[in-house]
């Protein structure tokens, strides 16, 4: 055992024998070098997925010869589709991960803050108001700022009325965003309800999470913004590893931990503004990528983290919706089944867990 | 020094801590002591800010703690909790790293890097700087938050019962090398103790709280009387002469 020692406990160090090979001692993300190597290999081998899934929605099944003026029209429509998957797995992975670090729980995810709620009820309501015709007021490019503006709006509020003041507490927020959420989706629930059927259809049609079903027109402001606010939070990477050791450690540190905790939750509303609005909700999305990421990654290092775990967000995302959409042409699944593994590998964890 | 001026601290309607008012001179090891729910982590937390004071103001080493960037606080004063539990998996000498924070922002140089090696050999972890913090004993793992404290490289250093959980070959060990960042590195100490007879032999001056403020301060020498200690601690307590000065028996 380390614990044994002949020295007089608390004596000089110079008793200590120096370290094996007195290689200089460093302080890294990495403690051997084979996770150093892992972890480029783990890299290496999801870009090498990445980039085949993307050849393969882009190729796969096209029906013109390949290199023909035809094929490269092809190709370009379902370029969409590669375009709409990288902005949701940036947005969920570099939300979720953040999120996580931000609020010191690896279980919780940014869903929980009743974001697609909002977008299910403002959905709804349109729907449930309007008639059919409502659908087409729900989709524009106005609207989609709009949207996504009312739910920065909404949840920045919400998150500095709770951290500021008598309320200053993660968890009364969270609970705060649970029952938020629970209302929120009761109320598209009982609208849902007195819908026709055919409106009723229609709706679903939107509310499920869909990468076919994503507006292009929405692309041009979607990329731009998801690219500032992720860059705002990989700027932040360090403070983030620092703001993962909790509250007091934090502190004591020197941030400004719930100054800290606001940027990041805004800049984390913003990204889930933007994939919420293209795609609708994907609840375990996040969880999945960013769980496997703190597993494959294993370092505090956000600045390494982050690439992978958006890395793992498009490999997910694009494979599923190629291997349904191209080889069993049944893509309305890819988040269904996207949300069962997700949801299944949600439960394991809380309950080998046992807490929150 | 650090200064307490009328601070005050109310929870709920029942619980005040305060008016405190005392100054902790710069240099030693300061002994916070008293029955529970004394007040004196509390007091502890607030000059750390990591707790806001109701009123009063807090100054250390001529820095208003509420009004200084927090940042700045930093690299004056560091403080220790009693419960560290981080969801990231770290690292003996990663954990050590973030002491360096305030002073790197995360990029860590060599001056840095000889900071963190220092603070490790200093707490005998050298063997274990590269074990995860989940692989270590509980006493193993509390010098590892003290090492991270002590990287931080500053003057004033506030500990929350680093003595919690730790046996008594630990608590010694502890208490030693906490003597010896006094003396050796001259860092300022405060630390809230249970032990009445750990402060006695390893403080300079030790002040003891009851029912939020401060009653008793002084030398241990002064504060180690029968009287003063029964009326702290609310138990009879006698005091005899030890091998290393008075022992308090209360047993």
């Amino acid at each position: 055992m380390a614990e044994t020692r002949t020295a007089a406990p608390g004596l000089s160090t110079t008793t200590r024998p120096p370290t094996p090979g007195d290689a200089p001692r460093r302080t890294g993300p990495f403690v051997r070098g084979r996770d150093r190597v892992r972890y480029a290999v783990v890299m290496v081998l999801l870009t090498v997925l990445a980039v085949g899934f993307t050849a393969g929605i882009l190729a796969y099944d096209n029906p013109m010869p390949v290199g023909s003026d035809g094929f490269w029209r092809i190709a370009e429509l379902r370029a969409t589709s590669v375009a709409v998957i990288l902005v949701v797995a940036f947005c969920h992975a570099f939300a979720t991960v953040s999120f996580q670090t931000a609020t010191s729980n690896r279980i919780i995810t940014p869903s929980i803050m009743g974001f697609e709620a909002l977008y299910v009820v403002v959905q709804t309501g349109a729907v449930f108001v309007f008639g059919a015709s409502g659908v087409a007021m729900v989709t524009g490019t106005t609207q989609f700022l709009l949207q996504a503006a009312l739910m920065v709006v909404v949840a920045t509020m919400l998150y500095g009325w709770l951290l500021s003041g008598r309320f200053g507490n993660i968890h009364v927020m969270l609970l705060v965003g649970v029952i938020l959420g629970g209302g929120l989706g009761s109320l598209s629930t009982f609208m849902q309800r007195l819908l026709t059927p055919s409106e009723f259809d229609i709706l679903t049609a939107r509310l499920f999470g869909n990468i076919g079903n994503a507006d292009a027109a929405y692309l041009p402001y979607a990329v731009p913004i998801a690219l500032l606010a992720g860059g705002a939070l990989w700027w932040r990477a360090r403070r983030l590893d620092v703001l993962a050791l909790g509250r007091d450690a934090a502190t004591n540190l020197g941030l400004h931990h719930q100054r800290e905790v606001i940027v990041v939750l805004v800049l984390v509303s913003v990204l889930m503004a933007m994939t919420t609005s293209l795609v609708g909700p994907m609840t375990f999305l996040g969880f999945l990528v960013a769980m496997l990421a703190y597993q494959l990654a294993d370092t505090y290092d956000h600045r390494l983290l982050l690439p992978m775990a958006f890395l793992l967000g498009y490999v997910v995302l694009s494979g599923a919706y190629f291997v349904l959409r191209h080889v069993f042409y049944a893509q309305g699944l890819v988040t269904v089944i996207i949300e069962l593994v997700g949801g299944l590998t949600f439960l394991v964890v809380i309950l080998r867990k046992g807490r929150l | 020094m650090i200064e307490l001026v009328d601070v005050t601290k109310t929870y709920g309607t029942e619980t005040t801590i305060g008016p405190v008012t005392t100054q902790i001179p710069a240099g030693g090891i300061t002994a916070l002591i008293g029955p529970n729910g004394a007040g004196k982590s509390t007091v502890l937390t607030m000059i750390g800010r990591l707790l806001r004071p109701d009123q009063g103001s807090i100054t250390v080493g001529g820095h208003d703690v509420s009004a200084t960037p927090s940042l700045t606080i930093a690299t004056i004063l560091s403080i220790l909790r009693q419960e560290n539990h981080f969801i990231t998996r770290l690292t003996v000498r990663q954990l050590v790293g973030f002491g360096r924070f305030p002073h790197s922002r995360g990029r860590l140089t060599p001056e840095c890097e000889r900071h963190i090696s220092e603070a490790i050999d200093f707490l005998d972890l050298t063997a274990l700087e590269h074990r995860y913090l989940d692989e270590l004993s509980g006493g193993q793992r509390q010098r590892a938050y003290v090492a991270m404290v002590l990287a931080q490289d500053t003057d004033y250093v506030l500990l929350d019962e680093p003595l919690n959980n730790l046996d008594m070959q630990h608590s010694v060990q502890m208490m030693r090398q906490l003597r010896r960042a006094a003396d050796e590195l001259g860092r300022t100490i405060v630390i809230v103790l249970h032990d009445i007879n750990f402060a006695a032999r390893y403080a300079d001056l030790i002040i003891a709280m009851n029912e939020g403020r401060i009653t008793e301060m002084g030398p241990p020498a002064q504060i180690l009387t029968e009287d003063i200690l029964s009326r702290v601690f609310h138990t009879p307590v006698r005091v005899i002469e030890g091998p290393d000065g008075p022992l308090a028996v209360y047993y």
